[in-house]
């Protein structure tokens, strides 16, 4: 009974610690502006049903795809255990669906633990990749020691939530098997029949393993689902919003901007009268509140796998731009403006922005816009778009682009080409041979 | 265009010269070719000589959507004027900011590059290989450009030009839609590129060495600029050809 009152509250507070640091996070991603992505529900749907819970971006590197999709399944398939324990937990029962389902129940005890010992191998690779073998990929200037060792956390706790949940069945099997208490027959474990031969024989000493294995576990998964937000994992539950909201356009498209048709119409044409009178704004992104609610989304659904870096060709040949440090950066300015808004009110200023104090002009003016990074994202997470506007914001409202850009724009403006070049030369290329 | 429309006349398809193609030396060359290709199957077309204008692309990879809208809306009128309803580009970039980003300001084409047009009149079996000069068994790579590739899904359409060659064709170890650029887009075209290691043509230049290609096929003429050049700087000048799909068309078709 106390056993029971102990884990409703420690649920309880489990899930509303979270619900309160989720709902922040919804919170600062809605400080962005306004986007309507409300179109064409069935192709978003099939989206995110390819790109999510398919992983089809996830195959162009078939061995990271391969040990992802155990880590995957496995995570999403022994939540059905959780749930069990979870009920286990609140009513006092023991196995509940094990007296449910029948023999269907130790088949799927036992598909458990096959996908937690993959899990387990799947950890242990990626952790050897990131700390043995220093894969590239997991590098760079915006691999600092916090990502670095988020990254580490992650796998570690996941090895030993596993490694709780079959010493739980190893426990529980030999209890079994001695026919103790509460401790009925619910299957052959496959795995943890085997770790059972470490444990000691002793019934109590048995049941003190499996009772502790239990609570580690449950506590775990709490203690990680309230990790969640503050980490790069979150991406297991955002890669389902964002590419849900992902982009449908050709990638070459860029948007128009609105606010700039309105000026432009006006300047042709003197009495051309705008249809709505929006806030006037400012063009481009100087701050992260400057970017639309999927720029945002998109920085909290990263989980930095560098994929985008990796292919990025100003990175690759040495430039400072990087895809994953410009999400990144993205990510921690808007919870610093989260961060200021619960300590300081609403319209607190604390003079830093996005640009500068986050991303330098050098990265921005790196890029090729060749779209590899928007196309290598295996969640639909979209740099360009947040480069282009800053790039919108540095030459539209501080006319700071470099000078020989600005040479261009003005052949542009008067020429109708980027080149010195006259107009009245454009068809010279019909008279030679 | 403006001839045509004196006579009272509509070209079946308006050809999209772009600044490259008009001004640029080794991109005019392309752009006589396109014109070959278009007269040899009889299509009857038109240029806009000097009613065309920048589409606006630089500008507004650059970030200066003002620019952008002025060129755009500029452009639009003047299409609109003359009623045209198709448009076939030779750059990739023109390609991308009429057929996506035009319609969004009023101005509804349907815009194919000359990759798709030569792959068109191949499957048509208007246009083959013959006639010409033989590229049989020449070792023949594609360079994909970003904004036919990645920025449209045009893969297929180059490629398809190529087969009719009988060439030994030789992908490039980064290709299709994980090709590298070739660091012109994005306005880089016109500014000196940041600080790093290397250039991104030099950079490229090692898979196509790599690939052991003779004949490299872009379809684009910032890419053709930026491949020249990472072949003069490697010396290659004697062994590598740049050549355009439609510039190898022409060869293969002897127009």
């Amino acid at each position: 009974m106390i056993a029971q009152i102990i884990f409703i509250i420690i649920l309880a507070a489990a899930i509303y610690l979270f619900s309160k640091n989720a709902g922040k996070i919804r919170r600062n991603i809605l400080l962005g502006k306004d986007l309507d992505l409300s179109d064409n529900p069935g192709l978003r749907w099939k989206t995110m049903g390819l790109v999510a819970i398919g992983q089809s971006k996830m195959v162009k590197r078939p061995l990271a795809a391969v040990m992802h999709i155990f880590i995957y399944v496995g995570f999403v398939i022994i939540n059905l255990e959780v749930m069990e324990i979870m009920i286990d937990g609140v009513f006092g029962s023991h196995r509940i669906f094990s007296k449910l389902l029948g023999s269907l129940y130790g088949l799927l005890i036992g598909g458990f633990e096959i996908l937690a010992v993959l899990v387990l191998v799947a950890c242990v690779t990626f952790l050897a990749r990131r700390n043995i073998a220093h894969l590239k990929r997991f590098s760079g200037v915006e691999m600092t020691k916090w990502p670095r060792s988020d990254a580490n956390y992650i796998l570690i706790i996941e090895i030993f939530l596993m490694t709780a949940f079959l010493t739980m069945n190893a426990a529980d099997h030999k209890l079994q098997l001695l026919n103790y208490g509460h401790y009925i027959k619910a299957g052959s474990f496959p795995v943890s029949q085997f770790i059972g031969r470490l444990l000691p024989d002793n019934a109590s000493s048995l049941e003190i393993i499996e009772r502790c294995c239990w609570w580690f576990h449950i506590i775990g998964i709490l203690a990680f689902l309230n990790y969640l937000p503050y980490s790069k994992h979150f991406h297991i539950l955002m890669a389902f919003p964002n590419t849900y909201y992902s982009n449908l356009h050709p990638k070459g498209q860029f948007t128009n901007m609105a606010s700039v048709t309105n000026e432009v119409k006006a300047m042709i044409d003197p009495s051309f009268v705008p249809q709505t009178t929006g806030e006037p704004g400012r063009f481009g992104a100087k701050d992260v509140t400057d970017l639309t609610w999927k720029n945002l989304l998109d920085a909290y659904t990263c989980t930095e796998c560098g994929r985008c870096t990796s292919v990025c060709p100003a990175n690759q040949t040495g430039k400072l731009l990087s895809p994953r440090k410009i999400m990144m950066d993205t990510r921690d300015r808007i919870t610093e403006v989260g961060n200021n808004i619960d300590k300081h009110g609403k319209d607190h200023e604390d003079g830093k922005s996005l640009l500068d104090d986050y991303i330098s002009r050098e990265e921005l003016w790196a890029c090729t816009t060749c779209n590899a990074c928007t196309d290598a994202c295996p969640v639909n997470i979209n740099p360009l778009e947040i480069i282009t506007e800053m790039r919108r914001y540095v030459v539209m409202e501080e006319s700071q682009a470099p000078a020989s850009l600005n040479n261009m724009f003005g052949n542009v403006e008067n020429n109708g080409a980027p080149w010195k070049y006259s107009a009245a030369d454009r068809l010279n290329w019909a008279g030679e041979e | 265009m403006a001839e045509m429309a004196a006579e009272g006349k509509q070209p079946d398809i308006l050809f999209w010269v772009g600044c490259a193609g008009s001004f640029d030396e080794r991109a005019q060359r392309i752009t006589r070719d396109i014109c070959k290709i278009l007269n040899h199957v009889g299509i009857s077309f038109a240029v806009l000589g000097t009613e065309e204008s920048c589409t606006g692309d630089p500008a507004k990879r650059a970030g200066n959507e003002f620019l952008f809208q002025m060129q755009a809306l500029t452009n639009i009128e003047v299409l609109n004027a003359y009623e045209i309803k198709k448009i076939v580009t030779g750059c990739p970039h023109c390609f991308n900011t009429l057929k996506n980003e035009y319609p969004g300001l009023g101005g509804n084409y349907e815009v194919i590059h000359h990759s798709q047009l030569i792959q068109q009149l191949i499957d048509e079996g208007k246009l083959k290989a013959e006639g010409g000069e033989s590229f049989k068994g020449k070792r023949i790579t594609y360079h994909d450009p970003c904004y036919l590739g990645r920025g449209n899904n045009v893969y297929e359409a180059p490629r398809k030009a190529l087969e009719v060659l009988d060439a030994d064709l030789v992908e490039m170890k980064r290709c299709r839609s994980n090709g590298l650029c070739c660091g012109a887009g994005g306005g880089q075209m016109f500014k000196e590129p940041e600080k790093g290691k290397k250039d991104i043509n030099v950079e490229r230049m090692a898979d196509i060495l790599q690939s052991k290609a003779t004949v490299v096929a872009a379809a684009c003429p910032f890419c053709m600029t930026m491949l020249r050049d990472g072949v003069k700087l490697e010396n290659k000048e004697e062994e590598i050809q740049v050549l355009d799909i439609a510039e190898i068309t022409v060869r293969a078709n002897g127009l």
